[in-house]
Protein backbone atom coordinates (compact mmCIF):
# COMPACT_ATOMS: atom_id res chain seq x y z
CA UNK A 1 0.00 0.00 0.00
CA UNK A 2 1.18 3.38 -0.54
CA UNK A 3 0.89 5.97 1.91
CA UNK A 4 0.97 9.54 1.70
CA UNK A 5 0.60 11.79 5.14
CA UNK A 6 1.51 15.56 5.17
CA UNK A 7 0.48 18.01 7.73
CA UNK A 8 0.78 21.38 6.33
CA UNK A 9 -0.24 25.16 7.05
CA UNK A 10 -0.52 25.49 2.45
CA UNK A 11 -3.64 24.35 0.75
CA UNK A 12 -3.44 21.15 -1.51
CA UNK A 13 -4.09 20.43 -5.13
CA UNK A 14 -6.52 18.32 -5.68
CA UNK A 15 -5.89 17.08 -9.31
CA UNK A 16 -2.36 16.41 -8.35
CA UNK A 17 -3.58 14.42 -5.16
CA UNK A 18 -6.06 12.61 -7.50
CA UNK A 19 -3.32 11.87 -10.17
CA UNK A 20 -1.52 10.63 -7.53
CA UNK A 21 -4.25 8.34 -5.80
CA UNK A 22 -4.65 7.20 -9.62
CA UNK A 23 -1.73 6.60 -10.92
CA UNK A 24 -0.11 4.70 -8.14
CA UNK A 25 -0.78 1.61 -9.65
CA UNK A 26 -2.76 -0.09 -13.06
CA UNK A 27 -4.67 -2.49 -10.41
CA UNK A 28 -6.65 0.84 -9.66
CA UNK A 29 -10.17 0.61 -10.59
CA UNK A 30 -11.62 3.24 -8.10
CA UNK A 31 -10.64 6.22 -6.20
CA UNK A 32 -12.67 8.24 -3.67
CA UNK A 33 -11.71 11.53 -2.29
CA UNK A 34 -13.16 13.41 0.39
CA UNK A 35 -12.47 17.31 0.80
CA UNK A 36 -13.55 19.23 4.27
CA UNK A 37 -13.64 23.01 3.87
CA UNK A 38 -14.38 25.84 6.52
CA UNK A 39 -17.49 26.92 6.93
CA UNK A 40 -18.42 30.38 7.52
CA UNK A 41 -21.35 29.58 9.92
CA UNK A 42 -20.57 27.24 13.13
CA UNK A 43 -23.63 27.48 15.91
CA UNK A 44 -24.81 30.66 14.24
CA UNK A 45 -21.58 32.72 14.70
CA UNK A 46 -20.01 34.58 12.34
CA UNK A 47 -16.50 32.70 11.87
CA UNK A 48 -13.78 34.96 11.09
CA UNK A 49 -10.81 32.70 11.28
CA UNK A 50 -10.37 29.04 12.24
CA UNK A 51 -6.98 28.66 13.72
CA UNK A 52 -5.82 24.86 13.52
CA UNK A 53 -2.90 23.42 16.44
CA UNK A 54 -1.98 19.67 16.20
CA UNK A 55 0.63 17.48 17.93
CA UNK A 56 3.88 17.45 15.76
CA UNK A 57 4.63 13.47 15.66
CA UNK A 58 2.05 12.54 17.46
CA UNK A 59 -0.48 13.52 15.00
CA UNK A 60 1.83 11.69 11.36
CA UNK A 61 1.90 8.56 14.07
CA UNK A 62 -1.83 8.42 14.48
CA UNK A 63 -2.91 8.57 11.05
CA UNK A 64 -0.73 6.48 10.07
CA UNK A 65 -2.34 4.09 12.07
CA UNK A 66 -5.93 5.27 11.02
CA UNK A 67 -4.39 3.68 7.17
CA UNK A 68 -3.26 0.79 8.50
CA UNK A 69 -6.12 -0.18 10.27
CA UNK A 70 -7.99 0.87 7.11
CA UNK A 71 -6.59 -1.43 5.16
CA UNK A 72 -6.85 -4.16 7.56
CA UNK A 73 -10.50 -4.00 6.59
CA UNK A 74 -10.79 -3.17 2.89
CA UNK A 75 -8.52 -3.43 0.22
CA UNK A 76 -6.59 -0.10 0.06
CA UNK A 77 -4.31 0.20 -3.13
CA UNK A 78 -2.86 3.90 -1.97
CA UNK A 79 -4.44 6.23 0.92
CA UNK A 80 -3.49 10.51 1.03
CA UNK A 81 -4.64 12.21 4.07
CA UNK A 82 -3.18 15.84 3.93
CA UNK A 83 -4.34 18.44 6.94
CA UNK A 84 -4.25 21.69 7.09
CA UNK A 85 -3.22 23.77 10.35
CA UNK A 86 -2.23 27.81 11.11
CA UNK A 87 -5.02 30.52 10.39
CA UNK A 88 -7.74 29.21 8.11
CA UNK A 89 -10.90 31.12 6.64
CA UNK A 90 -14.35 30.84 5.53
CA UNK A 91 -14.28 28.82 2.00
CA UNK A 92 -10.52 27.42 2.85
CA UNK A 93 -10.11 23.58 2.57
CA UNK A 94 -8.97 22.09 5.95
CA UNK A 95 -8.42 18.14 5.00
CA UNK A 96 -8.03 15.76 2.36
CA UNK A 97 -8.66 11.84 2.41
CA UNK A 98 -8.40 10.35 -0.73
CA UNK A 99 -8.24 6.29 -1.21
CA UNK A 100 -7.69 3.91 -4.30
CA UNK A 101 -9.08 0.57 -4.40
CA UNK A 102 -9.72 -1.91 -7.08
CA UNK A 103 -13.37 -1.34 -6.22
CA UNK A 104 -15.57 1.57 -5.46
CA UNK A 105 -16.90 -0.50 -2.12
CA UNK A 106 -13.85 -0.85 -0.69
CA UNK A 107 -12.39 2.82 -1.27
CA UNK A 108 -15.96 4.83 -0.38
CA UNK A 109 -16.05 2.80 3.01
CA UNK A 110 -12.00 3.04 3.28
CA UNK A 111 -12.51 7.14 2.70
CA UNK A 112 -15.51 7.43 5.48
CA UNK A 113 -13.73 5.25 8.10
CA UNK A 114 -10.06 6.99 7.54
CA UNK A 115 -12.40 10.07 7.61
CA UNK A 116 -14.28 9.89 10.58
CA UNK A 117 -11.52 7.86 12.68
CA UNK A 118 -9.56 11.25 11.93
CA UNK A 119 -12.03 13.44 13.27
CA UNK A 120 -11.98 11.58 16.96
CA UNK A 121 -8.51 9.86 17.63
CA UNK A 122 -5.77 12.74 15.81
CA UNK A 123 -5.09 15.19 17.20
CA UNK A 124 -5.85 18.23 15.73
CA UNK A 125 -8.14 21.47 17.86
CA UNK A 126 -10.02 24.10 16.40
CA UNK A 127 -10.67 27.31 17.37
CA UNK A 128 -12.54 29.86 16.08
CA UNK A 129 -12.12 33.51 15.86
CA UNK A 130 -15.46 35.16 16.14
CA UNK A 131 -16.87 38.67 16.48
CA UNK A 132 -17.70 37.67 19.99
CA UNK A 133 -14.31 36.34 20.66
CA UNK A 134 -12.24 33.53 20.74
CA UNK A 135 -13.66 29.65 21.58
CA UNK A 136 -12.06 26.17 21.15
CA UNK A 137 -14.21 23.97 19.55
CA UNK A 138 -15.72 20.73 21.65
CA UNK A 139 -16.24 17.53 20.57
CA UNK A 140 -19.37 16.79 18.44
CA UNK A 141 -21.21 13.60 19.94
CA UNK A 142 -22.13 13.00 15.83
CA UNK A 143 -18.53 12.40 15.18
CA UNK A 144 -18.01 10.25 18.37
CA UNK A 145 -21.17 8.05 17.12
CA UNK A 146 -19.35 7.88 13.78
CA UNK A 147 -16.70 6.53 14.79
CA UNK A 148 -18.20 4.74 16.92
CA UNK A 149 -20.51 2.38 14.47
CA UNK A 150 -17.11 1.05 12.91
CA UNK A 151 -15.90 -0.03 16.09
CA UNK A 152 -19.20 -1.56 16.69
CA UNK A 153 -19.05 -3.12 13.13
CA UNK A 154 -15.74 -5.06 13.39
CA UNK B 1 16.10 12.35 35.12
CA UNK B 2 13.85 14.47 33.00
CA UNK B 3 10.39 13.78 31.82
CA UNK B 4 9.59 16.45 29.22
CA UNK B 5 5.72 17.54 29.64
CA UNK B 6 3.42 19.45 27.03
CA UNK B 7 0.25 20.95 27.00
CA UNK B 8 -2.33 21.60 23.92
CA UNK B 9 -5.15 23.65 22.61
CA UNK B 10 -7.59 25.35 25.99
CA UNK B 11 -5.40 23.10 28.34
CA UNK B 12 -2.30 24.92 27.19
CA UNK B 13 -3.74 28.31 26.98
CA UNK B 14 -5.61 27.55 31.14
CA UNK B 15 -1.70 26.71 32.15
CA UNK B 16 -0.36 29.65 30.34
CA UNK B 17 2.43 27.23 29.60
CA UNK B 18 3.23 24.86 25.90
CA UNK B 19 5.82 22.47 27.83
CA UNK B 20 7.76 21.87 31.25
CA UNK B 21 10.92 19.85 32.19
CA UNK B 22 9.99 17.69 34.94
CA UNK B 23 13.34 16.55 37.01
CA UNK B 24 12.61 13.36 38.86
CA UNK B 25 14.19 10.13 40.97
CA UNK B 26 13.57 7.07 38.98
CA UNK B 27 10.63 6.19 37.26
CA UNK B 28 7.12 7.83 38.20
CA UNK B 29 3.68 7.39 37.71
CA UNK B 30 1.57 9.66 35.70
CA UNK B 31 -0.67 10.23 38.56
CA UNK B 32 2.51 10.90 40.63
CA UNK B 33 3.86 13.30 37.92
CA UNK B 34 0.65 15.74 38.01
CA UNK B 35 0.97 15.80 41.82
CA UNK B 36 4.37 17.11 41.69
CA UNK B 37 3.33 19.31 38.89
CA UNK B 38 0.60 21.00 40.94
CA UNK B 39 2.57 21.42 43.86
CA UNK B 40 5.10 23.05 41.94
CA UNK B 41 2.68 25.55 40.41
CA UNK B 42 -0.93 25.75 41.72
CA UNK B 43 -3.80 23.33 42.91
CA UNK B 44 -5.59 24.93 39.94
CA UNK B 45 -3.23 23.08 37.84
CA UNK B 46 -4.66 19.12 39.91
CA UNK B 47 -7.90 20.44 38.70
CA UNK B 48 -7.27 21.16 34.97
CA UNK B 49 -4.58 18.27 34.74
CA UNK B 50 -7.61 15.83 36.04
CA UNK B 51 -10.68 16.98 34.04
CA UNK B 52 -12.76 14.85 33.23
CA UNK B 53 -12.14 14.43 29.68
CA UNK B 54 -8.78 15.34 29.53
CA UNK B 55 -6.54 12.78 27.16
CA UNK B 56 -3.07 11.94 28.29
CA UNK B 57 -0.14 9.91 26.10
CA UNK B 58 3.03 9.16 26.57
CA UNK B 59 5.45 9.00 23.55
CA UNK B 60 2.70 9.54 20.87
CA UNK B 61 0.56 6.74 22.99
CA UNK B 62 -2.87 7.66 24.32
CA UNK B 63 -2.76 5.87 27.92
CA UNK B 64 -6.15 5.00 29.62
CA UNK B 65 -4.57 4.06 32.67
CA UNK B 66 -2.22 5.33 34.78
CA UNK B 67 1.25 4.16 33.82
CA UNK B 68 5.42 4.49 34.39
CA UNK B 69 7.50 7.33 33.12
CA UNK B 70 10.83 7.15 32.86
CA UNK B 71 13.81 9.29 31.71
CA UNK B 72 13.22 10.70 28.10
CA UNK B 73 9.89 10.38 28.25
CA UNK B 74 7.49 12.76 26.77
CA UNK B 75 3.86 13.10 28.56
CA UNK B 76 1.29 15.12 26.77
CA UNK B 77 -2.01 16.42 28.25
CA UNK B 78 -5.04 17.75 25.27
CA UNK B 79 -8.27 18.01 25.27
CA UNK B 80 -10.57 16.04 23.24
CA UNK B 81 -9.30 16.43 19.72
CA UNK B 82 -11.42 18.31 16.71
CA UNK B 83 -10.02 17.85 13.64
CA UNK B 84 -11.20 17.50 10.31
Amino acid sequence: MEKKIQVQEETFDLRAEYDHLRSVSLKVGAVVTFTGTVRDLNEDESVQVLHLEHYPGMTERELDKIIDEAAERWDVIAATVIHRVGDLYPGDEIVFVGMSSQHRGDAFASCSFVMDYLKTRATFWKKEKTEEGDRWLTTRESDVTAADAWDKAQ
Amino acid sequence: MTIKIVFFASLREALGVDSVNLQISGSCSVSALIKQLSDQHSAEWLEILTAENIRVAVNHDIINEDVEVADGDEVAFFPPVTGG
